[in-house]
């Protein structure tokens, strides 16, 4: 193997047989680079797939509340399950070690927001400062709903981006008051929230203001949590999802609501959601590895094709050595050391240029679905080396063949 | 030199067997001159390829140079005919793509030579058979009888005990063929052990002794006066 000799020979068989170690080589570069490739952008799907989804956390369980659709207890039908403050505080009295983030909200579906002479019909929401991190929106300037703005129930207001747009155009809107259904609120921050436009048309204000102003009570819309995440994927699952059942079953024994009445209070796990989204992942994952292994099966045969041409195409050299006292084993070492060497050299050429390829287009890459197309170096390094080590199984046995050809039939005229 | 002693051969194919060589008897002292000779198909090339241990007999006794040549395994047989053996080819057998230098240093490369003696002895014998300055020429850019001439340097270098030919001048005109043959007579004076086998009679009458084979058997063996193919160029 690290006879210099030899590698002098093979040295010289190669220059000398140049189209033929180009051809092996270009089938066996091309095979890596489409492999690279592929890895790379399913890479880039796994991405981009992610972070469609990580708009909203995903590890969130909100409850609803609707109209009952079952008698229970003497109650009838039809009745609409009214969430209060006190709802809240059981729940947050029993989860609250699992809890990360917490917030109640009473919102008004649509309500008329003034500015000067510009006017529209933005959602208003009262909610807790927690709210913020649950809905993953980014304070652009300003703050958000804070402690002391609850307790206070101060008239302040965090709008959207989007309503910042239509109302104020290039105005600072901090410290500006603003009419909600003709109250006067001052303005304390801007949120951006990735979820767009829609997620942007609303205002937040303290939810004990909202209940005030808007005499509610105590009555509240809707609860959100965030769960504190397990370090394992399917464990988060499994917890979160007990919690959720947990609520769903507290809210309806508070509420005295059927236990199988579906419609009058439903507690969504974001997590779930979540899982599906994971799992469709590992699928795209699965997709390309299987694509990707195919490739590799196909480099492999291939490889093995031109390893059976090439020894076919020197039987008669390998019997004029044989009959100069080539000993067969030097014949089998001297064409897999070949075949070795030039898909090594090749498959790394392929590797460094796949690589760079991505390198060089992955960033100009502006699709929803396609991020940051990479992949793996060791992955990729690897592949290369069970192509080669393959490669050299499968040239090993016409190798072999050949080796064990008398000299006579190798050399008769024909 | 070589002794051989009821050597039988055998062809098989499927159910048919044609029996090729049928008790061949018949020694060779160093320094001779031999041709093998007969019609096509009488069995002269398995004879050589015998000798040559390229082929293996089913029967008899060879013994080369006091060696028992039986049993082989190819490990042994290589070792054999890279140190007792030069093979001449009609179809010189060259690999295409090395250069006339580096085809006679072939054989001294499985030898174990190194490259730089391999260089210089191959260089040499190039000369000998005159052909120096074509050391680095491809067999593609060389005329028959420079191939031959390649192929006779290279069967030298390995400084074998015997040379066995082949029909060496079946592919050359008679010109060329004449010139081989002399090159192959100085090889001979020179103390040599050559067998050359050939059909064509003015060949036959180069060497020393001509052998010849009908239906497997050897049905004269004598000595003959030489020609030096240096009175027909
Ligand atoms: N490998 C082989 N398999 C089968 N038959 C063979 C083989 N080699 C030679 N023969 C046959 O053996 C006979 C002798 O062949 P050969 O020794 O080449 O004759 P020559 O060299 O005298 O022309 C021929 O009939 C030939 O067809
Ligand atoms: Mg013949």
């Amino acid at each position: 193997m690290f006879d210099l000799e030899r590698w002098q020979e093979i040295f010289e068989t190669l220059r000398k047989n140049k189209l033929r170690t180009f051809l092996t080589g270009l089938s066996v570069a091309s095979g890596i680079f489409i492999l690279v490739i592929l890895l790379g952008f399913s890479k880039g799907i796994e991405n981009g797939v992610k972070s469609q989804f990580e708009q909203d956390a995903t590890n969130r369980i909100s409850v609803w509340t609707g109209v009952t659709t079952k008698g229970y207890k003497g109650l009838n039908p039809g009745r609409y399950v009214q969430l209060k403050n006190s709802s809240f505080e059981s729940v947050e009295r029993k989860y609250d070690d699992y809890f990360e983030y917490r917030s109640k909200d009473y919102m008004i579906w649509g309500g008329t927001v003034t500015y000067k002479n510009e006017s529209g019909n933005y959602r208003i929401r009262g909610t807790l400062p927690d709210n913020q991190f649950i809905e993953n929106a980014d304070i652009g300037y300003g703050r958000f709903v804070s402690q002391l703005d609850l307790a206070d129930k101060k008239k302040v207001a965090v709008i959207g981006n989007k309503m910042k747009k239509d109302l104020f155009k290039e105005e600072d809107p901090i410290d500006k008051n603003i009419q909600i259904f003709g109250v006067n609120f001052k303005v304390v921050g801007v949120f951006y929230d990735p979820g767009g436009d829609r997620e942007e048309s609303q205002v937040y204000i303290p939810v004990t203001t909202a209940q005030q102003v808007f005499n509610a009570g105590d009555n509240i819309r809707n609860m959100s949590f965030t769960v504190n995440m397990a370090d394992n994927f399917d464990e988060a699952v499994a917890q979160s999802t007990a919690i959720a059942q947990g609520i769903e079953t507290q809210i309806k024994e508070l509420h005295t609501v059927a236990p199988d009445d579906q419609s009058a209070v439903r507690v969504n796990n974001t997590l779930e959601e979540a899982q599906k989204i994971y799992s469709l992942i590992a699928t795209i994952q699965a997709v390309f590895w299987f694509v990707g292994i195919g490739t590799i099966i196909a480099g492999i045969v291939g490889v093995g094709n031109i390893m059976l041409i090439i020894v076919k195409e020197r039987t008669k050299e390998i019997g004029i050595r044989k009959a100069l006292g080539a000993l067969p084993m030097s014949i089998v070492g001297m064409i897999l050391q070949e075949a070795v060497f030039v898909t090594i050299f090749a498959g790394l050429f392929g590797l460094i240029f796949g690589l760079g390829l991505l390198e060089l287009v992955g960033p100009q890459i502006d699709s929803d679905f396609i991020k940051y197309p990479q992949v793996d170096f060791n992955i990729a390094l690897t592949t290369v080396f069970i192509l080669v080590i393959a490669g050299a199984f499968a040239g090993f046995i016409p190798a072999y063949r050949a080796a064990k050809i008398k000299p006579i039939v190798a050399l008769r005229d024909e | 030199m070589i002794q051989i002693k009821d050597l039988h051969k055998s062809y098989h194919m499927g159910s048919n067997s044609l029996h090729v060589l049928k008790g061949i008897n018949f020694n060779v002292s160093e320094g001779e001159l031999v041709s093998i000779m007969g019609s096509s198909g009488s069995g002269k090339s398995t004879l050589l390829n015998i000798l040559g241990m390229l082929d293996e007999a089913d029967s008899g006794q060879y013994i080369l140079d006091g060696v028992p040549i039986k049993n082989l395994n190819e490990k042994i047989a290589a070792k054999y005919r890279n140190e007792f053996l030069g093979f001449i080819f009609q179809s010189f057998n060259l690999i295409n793509y090395k250069s006339a230098l580096d085809n006679v240093s072939m054989p001294l490369y499985y030898k174990g030579i190194k490259r730089k003696e391999r260089t210089d002895k191959a260089m040499h014998y190039l000369e000998k058979v005159g052909l120096a300055e074509w050391s680095h020429h491809l067999p593609s850019e060389l005329s028959g009888g420079q191939k031959q001439r390649v192929a006779i340097a290279r069967a030298l270098a390995s400084e074998p005990k015997v040379l066995l030919a082949d029909e060496p001048t079946g592919a050359l005109d008679t010109k060329t063929s004449y010139e081989v043959m002399d090159l192959i007579q100085g090889i001979n004076d020179e103390g040599k052990t050559i067998l050359v086998v050939t059909h064509e009679h003015d060949i036959a009458q180069m060497t020393k002794r001509i052998v010849n084979l009908k239906d497997g058997v050897i049905i004269d063996d004598s000595k003959v006066e030489q020609v030096r193919a240096l009175t027909h160029v």
